[in-house]
Parts: structure tokens; sequence; C-alpha cells
């Protein structure tokens, strides 16, 4: 439901007729109010990170006997080279990716098929199979850590980074299925019909046909899958358990112990390359981004 | 032509890896994880039968009800925090800003995406006071207040963990509600004012009641996910001080992977899953009860 609103919201929202509701009572007092509630929200929505970054290239006695307030005195840049190779930011940075690119791939191959199976395809059973992926998104993640802790040990995959690939594929599963399954509904079934009387197989219709029709819900459940795996930390710290496998979280949070604890800057450094890595993708796909977050949100 | 399309070999196909895959890393574990908590031991000691034990323990252990008792305050305040703080910006956005909002919405929306581990790191920053006040502490000294040690004790960690996850995810709710409140017909809103309706009357018996539906699935969405919490209380607290800051899920991690038990890890778990189900339950009941009403 929520979906269609957001979906009207950005596409039509702006066409509709603009009156004021509540122009009556607030024409006066209510401007001065409302700005400063604005310009409330900016700051506590960005100054942590602004603080954030000048600490980032601040050195260490600039940040000890300076007030917290103050610009840095000398910009120490290298504080960024030091977290990423001695603070081995570089090294957690590939083996997150090493873990979220094949994953993603898996869970956006493996979704899709899945949901074009589910609502494309006749058959008896769909809908009990559907329930059976939603059951998914209501199990705590702290449900099936032992048993795979398990697993992993005793084939032989601890010391991999396949634990992590496997389980954010089979986690990821439930929603993408559900989120493919419902945008496949858009799609009329007589296009893959038509396909398959010209004489092209249901897989390659599949392949060829409803692939480039549902590419917008790829890259949307594919930002939000991102988003999740990117960030996950649970799933991570449970299964890698050597320094070279951490990935970019765990790496993270073992930063203050290991190296952090009296290096300030380099620890900002750290923390910043996190967030505005992130930022980057965010701010080129903002709208992609919040679309597909919420409507994943009130789908699950 | 249903030929084609019930074409079986070619559905196991499609659908065979996600089902297989599905099954192997969460259903079979899921009920592999309920035989575990009737068990002691470990994957690299063995397992043995323990019976209800586990159980029984859970029952009296002090730790758990002092973590069950964290989950749930935590799960309400932060709950009715999110989902009220979005509601207030949704309702600044559709009335108050109106087309000039999206740059709003967009900003305060990154906070959601951000990786939790390094807004954990920057909150135990915000907030310290040594080696160095944080700048919330040099504020409370510009108006002439003592530093506090936010992280010294259990309940003022709690506050900070309360404030940071408000400050993760009310942008998230307020976009949510964003929508269900635009979805409000104008006309509705426009007879409600001539009949003399306006300001804080028009939200309460209007605005308000319309836009239920959207604020029982954050609701819902919320209570969800914050009975979940464990990020956030690793990054920020790690439980600390004492364990006056542990959830069920991170207590859950404790048990298992730093003693080694996961039978009794296994028996958390499991109570925090029906803790999810009972109170999603609940709070669905409820949301049904009052749409019929209104």
């Amino acid at each position: 439901m929520a979906i269609d609103t957001l979906q009207k919201t950005t596409s039509t929202g702006h066409k509709r007729p603009k009156q004021p509701p509540l122009r009556a009572a607030r024409k006066t007092g209510g401007r001065l109010w409302i700005r400063l509630a604005v310009a409330v929200l900016l700051v506590i929505e960005i100054y942590p990170l602004i603080w954030m970054f000048l600490t980032s290239v601040k050195s260490n006695s600039d940040y000890l006997n300076n007030s917290t307030w103050s610009l840095p005195t000398t910009w120490e840049w290298g504080n960024y080279a030091e977290a990423w190779t001695t603070g081995n930011i570089g090294l957690y940075v590939k083996n997150s990716l090493l873990a979220v690119v094949p994953a993603l791939a898996l869970i956006l191959l493996l979704g899709t098929a899945a949901g074009f199976a589910l609502q494309i395809m006749v058959w008896k059973g769909r809908n009990l199979t559907l329930l059976v992926f939603l059951a998914g998104m209501m199990i705590p993640p702290q449900m099936i850590l032992l048993p795979l802790f398990t697993i992993y040990f005793q084939t032989g995959l601890s010391g991999t980074l396949w634990p992590l690939i496997l389980t954010y594929t089979g986690t990821g599963l439930p929603l993408t299925v559900f989120m493919m399954a419902t945008y496949y509904r858009t799609v009329p079934r007589e296009l893959f019909e038509a396909a398959t009387l010209d004489g092209a197989g249901i897989l390659r219709a599949f392949w060829t046909i409803s692939l480039p029709v549902v590419r917008n819900a790829l890259l949307t459940v594919g930002l939000v899958q991102f988003f999740f795996i990117w960030n996950d930390l649970l799933i991570a710290l449970t299964f890698t358990n050597s320094q070279d496998l951490r990935t970019v979280q765990v790496g993270l949070l073992n930063f203050t112990g290991d190296f952090g604890a009296t290096q300030y800057g380099p620890l900002f450094a750290a923390i910043c390359i996190n967030v505005f890595g992130t930022l980057v993708i965010y701010l080129f796909l903002n709208q992609k981004v919040m679309k597909g977050l919420t409507s994943g949100a009130v789908k699950g | 032509m249903h030929r084609v399309l019930g074409d079986r070999r070619a559905i196991m196909i499609l659908l065979g890896p996600a089902l297989l895959l599905y099954t192997l890393i969460m259903l079979v574990p899921m009920v592999w994880s309920l035989g575990y908590s009737f068990t002691k031991g470990n994957s690299i000691e063995g397992f043995k039968g323990n019976g209800l034990a586990n159980f029984t323990r859970l029952l009296d252990d002090p730790a758990v009800h002092d973590a069950l008792w964290f989950t749930l305050k935590y799960a309400v305040i932060v709950t009715a925090g999110q989902v009220i703080a979005g509601y207030l910006l949704a309702l600044l956005y559709v009335f108050f800003l109106k087309k000039a909002s999206a740059l709003i919405r967009t900003l305060a929306f990154f906070p959601v995406i951000l990786p939790t581990v390094a807004v954990g790191l920057l909150f135990q920053k915000l907030f310290q006071v040594a080696p160095q006040p944080g700048p919330v502490n040099s504020l409370l000294n510009a108006f002439g207040l003592e530093s506090i040690d936010f992280f010294g004790s259990a309940s003022s960690a709690f506050w900070v963990l309360i404030i940071m996850d408000i400050w993760r995810s009310m942008g998230f709710y307020a976009v949510l509600l964003f929508a269900g409140l635009v979805d409000i017909p104008d006309e509705v809103l426009e007879s409600a004012r001539l009949d003399g309706a306006s300001g804080l009357r028009l939200i309460r018996h209007i605005v308000l009641p319309l836009s239920l539906p959207v604020l029982m699935s954050s609701l819902i969405f919320s209570v969800n996910g914050t009975l979940k919490v464990f990020d956030s209380v690793v990054a920020l607290t790690n439980g600390g001080p004492g364990n006056g800051t542990t959830p069920l899920t991170l207590y859950m991690f404790q048990s298992s992977f730093t003693y080694s038990e996961y039978g009794y890890g296994s028996a958390i778990a499991l109570l925090l899953t029906v803790v999810c189900l009972l109170v999603s339950l609940a709070v669905y009941r409820v949301s049904r009860r009052d749409n019929t009403e209104s």
C-alpha cells in the first residue's frame, strides 16, 4: 500500500494543486517557528558529520589540547593514509567487497528467478511457497547462527569468506523474492506467452524479456540489499574469526582496541571512510534508495 | 498456453536454487536450533542431551531477566521515539515545507544508510568526557553545567543509545509516514477547514485518524526491528558498563561465542523469537481493532 502512495508522491505529487491546508492558522506566528525547527533539524543531522570530518584531519595533540569546537590547526591528511594502511581499513574494504559482491549477485539472480517462477508461471502450491519464503522475514538471525556455525565448521568452510556469502544470500532471499514477485505482478503474463509463441523457450523469455522489464526493480532491490549486507555486523562478527577475513564493519569495531585507542586522527579517518563511502552512493541515488528501503520495510 | 507457463522443468530451474539455499541457510538451521536448546556442549566438543535444563536455567537467570527487561524497555522507548519524531517530521514536510521538502527529506534520511558501527563510534566520541570532553559535554560546560560521564552508568548510557537510535532512524519513519500523509485527499482537509478545524485540531481529528493505517505499519516494523537491536549496542557500549546495556540478542551472542554454551544460547534465541512473535501479534491485533473503530 505505502509503495503505491510513495510512487504517487514522487511521480504525480507535485502536480496536485497546492492549497496550504493550515494557512489560516499559521500565517504570521508559524513561519518563524517552522524556520527555527528546520534549522535545529539541519544542525542535528549535519553537525555530527562535520565535526567527525574536522576531527579526522586533526593531529593527536590538536585533538587533546584544543577545544573540541575548534578548526584543525594543521590539516593532517596523512591520517587517512594511516587508517587505510596501518589501520588495515584497505584490507577490510577488500574483504567486504569480496563477500558483498558475490552475495549480491546471487541474491539478485536467484531471487529474481524465484520471483518469476512464483508470480508469472502457473502451478499448484506457488502461494504456499511464497508464504514459506515470507516466514523467513520473521526469524531473528540469532536463531540460525549456531547451527550455521556448526555446518561451516564441519564442512571446512570456516576460514574463508564463503560462510558470509552463503549466509547473506540465504537471509537476503525472503525479502528479495517477495519484492520481485510483487514487481512481476505488474508485468502482464501475455508478454511471455507471446514470446514463447515466437519460439523462445520460457527460460529464454525470463532472461531476455523479463529482466530488461524489471531492471528498475533490480536496481532498487539491489540497493536495499547492498546497504543491509554492507552494514551488517552480526553475521560478519560471527563468521570471521581471523583478522585477515574481517569485513569493514568488524574491522572498524576492533579499530579502537587494535590501533585507534590513542590515535584519534586515524580512528576518525577510518570512520569517515566508512560514512562518506556510503554517503556517495546515497547522494547519487537518493530517490531510489529512499523508495527501495521504505517499500522493502512495509512489505517486510 | 498454460502448458508453457506451467513447464515443470523450467519452474525447477528457476525456483530450485533459491528454494534450496533458503532451506539450507534458514529453515533447516531454525529447526536445528530448536534441537540445540535441549543439549549441552558446542560444535567443537560435541553435544549431549540436557533435557529441559536450559529452560529452567533461563527462568532463573537474573542476567536473562535484566536482558529481557532491557530489550522491552528499549523497544518501547525507541519505537515511540522513532514513530513520534518521524510523524512530526512528516507533518513538517507535508504541511509546512510542501514542495521545498525534497532537500530536507534527503538530508534527514541519510543517517539511515550509514553503517551502525561508524555511527556508534561517532556517538561515543560526541558524548565522551575523557581524554577530551566531546561536543555534548563542551556544550554542557558552556552553559555552566558539569561534564557528565555518559558511559559511566548504565542509565545514562541507555539514554545515549536511545538518542543515537532515534537520530539514526527518524528520517526513515518520516519518509514512510510522509507517504501516508500525502495520500490524504485535499478535499477532506479543505472541508474540515471550512468547518472551522485548524492547526492542532485539524491534525488531531482529521489527519491523525486518516493516517492511522500507515502509523500502525510503522509501529509493527519498528517494534520488530528494535526487539532485535544488536549492532548499535555493540558499537556504542558493548553491553556495558557491567552488563547494564545488554539486550537479549547480545546476551545470546555472549553465551554462545564467549562461553561456548550453544544449548543455552539457542534457548535464549528461542525466547527472543517467541517475544518477537508475541509482540508483533499483539500490535497487529490492536491495530486491527483500531482500524475497524475509525
